[in-house]
């Protein structure tokens, strides 16, 4: 077994006398795709806020690349669901991007070609004067997506990216941050509560169950790469997980009641 | 142009009343102002009494927005120092700017300085308040966001704080602005012998309607000029956001 990069053992947090997570371990493997599902309430968001160092555990402990998580980290990217309020938007496509590169400090004559490979590479190529205002929902995500690219993440950490966003859109989308994930070898935790999307994208699923957040089920997606949003959806393989999940999310709703 | 047919038809009718009602000691013809207006000109009178408004109000204004604006600024960002300045903040807010001048009159004597620190209390609040509502109301996702990337504090605060304030902080730099012309012509009137104030105050008393009344004009002309001039200001430097 590979050494994990992302460990969660024993992980509780608690608001105030509110539990929020009641104990989540779990680890995940350099490259890997994981997806966190389940009904809201079940702590998906807050699993991740602690994956990325923006809240910190009650109790138990989470761990990065072997150290334990203290705070936000610059390999360590987050891509944030409301994507229009996470973007600056006084400050054009480029401007953007260019933010995450002051903040690594990439020197100044550099950013100007790192930044047209970075909006290149999530289809942005050719608007980079343009400000988020004017840009479609679809455009500004790809556009966080760039900036989060920019830090040169060994991990990103997807809360809902694409939740917002149209059918067609998010499938654009998603096929687009499997070939990134491919060409980057990033390790990605991406929260979703579409059951579709998670086996569609994941290498694994883990279904939580709410009220405290823990871990209902975990399953493993076999299915082959690349996947086709098409031939992959309707392969047999695919029902037979979503199948799986459905029943998992499903009962653990009716119980929750 | 539709809007200058009702004030050219309140002047037509000021100049047919006022020489209808003959010579007068309260009120003149707008042409007799006309004329008493290009005599200030041509003597000086007028371009120095308008040079130590702006001055005192400039002064008063840029004391008063640096303050106001620290303060802001510091308040919007920590909860705490807003909880410890809240009583203070609202027990010196409500006095009027003019009860300050005996005070001030006591301590600083007649001059620029008494003007100055008056329009300066004057300018201080809506700075404060404003730059205060502007600070703490800035996007959270985005502080996240700057916390995600480990921005230094002082980066969070140029790159995302700043910029993201700066429109509303503007707003309140205009109306600042206009209080600190009303500000500085009221501290004139009531006490200080220099600028527009002042020489509304001398020729009202020398029964000089016609000067009074340019003055008055000019008063209202340079408040307008400044308003407008900082509306295009605001529109080049914030216009283009969408």
């Amino acid at each position: 077994m590979t050494a994990s990069i992302l460990d969660f053992r024993d992980v509780r947090l608690a608001y105030g006398d509110q539990l929020v997570l009641g104990g989540l371990s779990f680890s995940m493997a350099p490259g890997e795709i994981l997806c966190l599902v389940g009904p809201s309430g079940c702590g998906k968001t807050t699993a991740l806020r602690v994956a990325a160092g923006l809240v910190a555990p009650t109790s138990g402990e989470a761990s990065f690349a072997g150290a334990p998580i203290k705070g936000p980290r610059r390999d360590v990217a987050v891509v944030f669901q409301d994507y229009a309020k996470a973007l600056l938007p006084w400050r054009t496509a480029a401007g953007n991007v260019s933010l995450a590169l002051e903040a690594i400090g990439c020197p100044r004559r550099e950013r100007p070609g790192r930044i047209a490979a970075l909006l290149d590479r999530v289809g942005l190529n050719g608007q980079d004067q343009k400000f988020p205002g004017q840009m479609s929902g679809g455009m500004q995500q790809r556009l966080q997506i760039a900036r989060c690219l920019a830090q040169g993440p060994a991990a990103l950490m997807m809360d809902e990216p694409f939740g917002a966003l149209d059918a067609m859109t998010r499938q654009d989308l998603q096929d687009q941050m499997l070939e990134i994930a491919r060409a980057t070898g990033a390790t990605i935790l991406f929260v979703t509560h579409d059951l579709e999307e998670a086996i569609y994208l994941g290498d694994r699923v883990i279904g939580l169950k709410p009220h405290p957040g823990r871990i209902g089920v975990e399953i493993k997606v076999d299915l082959p790469r690349p996947r086709d949003q098409v031939a992959t959806r309707e392969s047999p393989a695919f029902l037979a997980l979503r199948r799986q999940l459905y029943d998992f999310i499903h009962g653990a709703e009716g119980k929750a009641k | 142009m539709k809007g200058l047919v009702l004030p050219a038809l309140l002047i037509a009718l000021a100049e047919v009343g006022a020489r209808l009602h003959g010579p007068s000691d309260v009120i003149a013809p707008p042409s007799q102002v006309i004329v008493a207006f290009g005599e200030a000109i041509r003597n000086g009178s007028l371009m120095l009494a308008t040079r130590d408004t702006l001055i005192a109000a400039f002064g008063g204004l840029t004391v008063g927005a640096i303050i106001g604006l620290a303060l802001g600024v510091a308040l919007g960002l920590s909860r705490t120092l807003d909880r410890v300045l809240e009583l203070p903040v609202e027990v010196l807010r409500p006095i009027p700017s003019v009860a300050v001048i005996p005070v001030a009159l006591i301590v600083l004597g007649f001059g620029y300085g008494l003007e100055i620190a008056i329009v300066a209390f004057a300018c201080v609040w809506p700075m404060l308040i404003f730059a205060r509502a502007a600070v703490a109301g800035v996007e959270p996702r985005l502080l996240e966001v700057a916390r995600a990337l480990k921005l230094s504090p002082w980066a969070t605060v140029a790159k995302i704080v700043a910029p993201a304030a700066l429109p509303r902080i503007f707003v309140a730099f205009r109306l600042a602005a206009g209080v600190a012309l009303i500000v500085a012509v009221t501290v004139e009137i009531a006490v200080n012998p220099q600028g527009l104030g002042a020489a509304l105050m001398t020729y009202g008393q020398a029964l000089r309607p016609d000067l009074t009344l340019a003055f008055l004009v000019w008063v209202g002309i340079v408040g307008f000029a400044l308003n407008q001039g900082l509306l295009l200001a605001e529109a080049r430097l914030f216009g283009g956001r969408g």
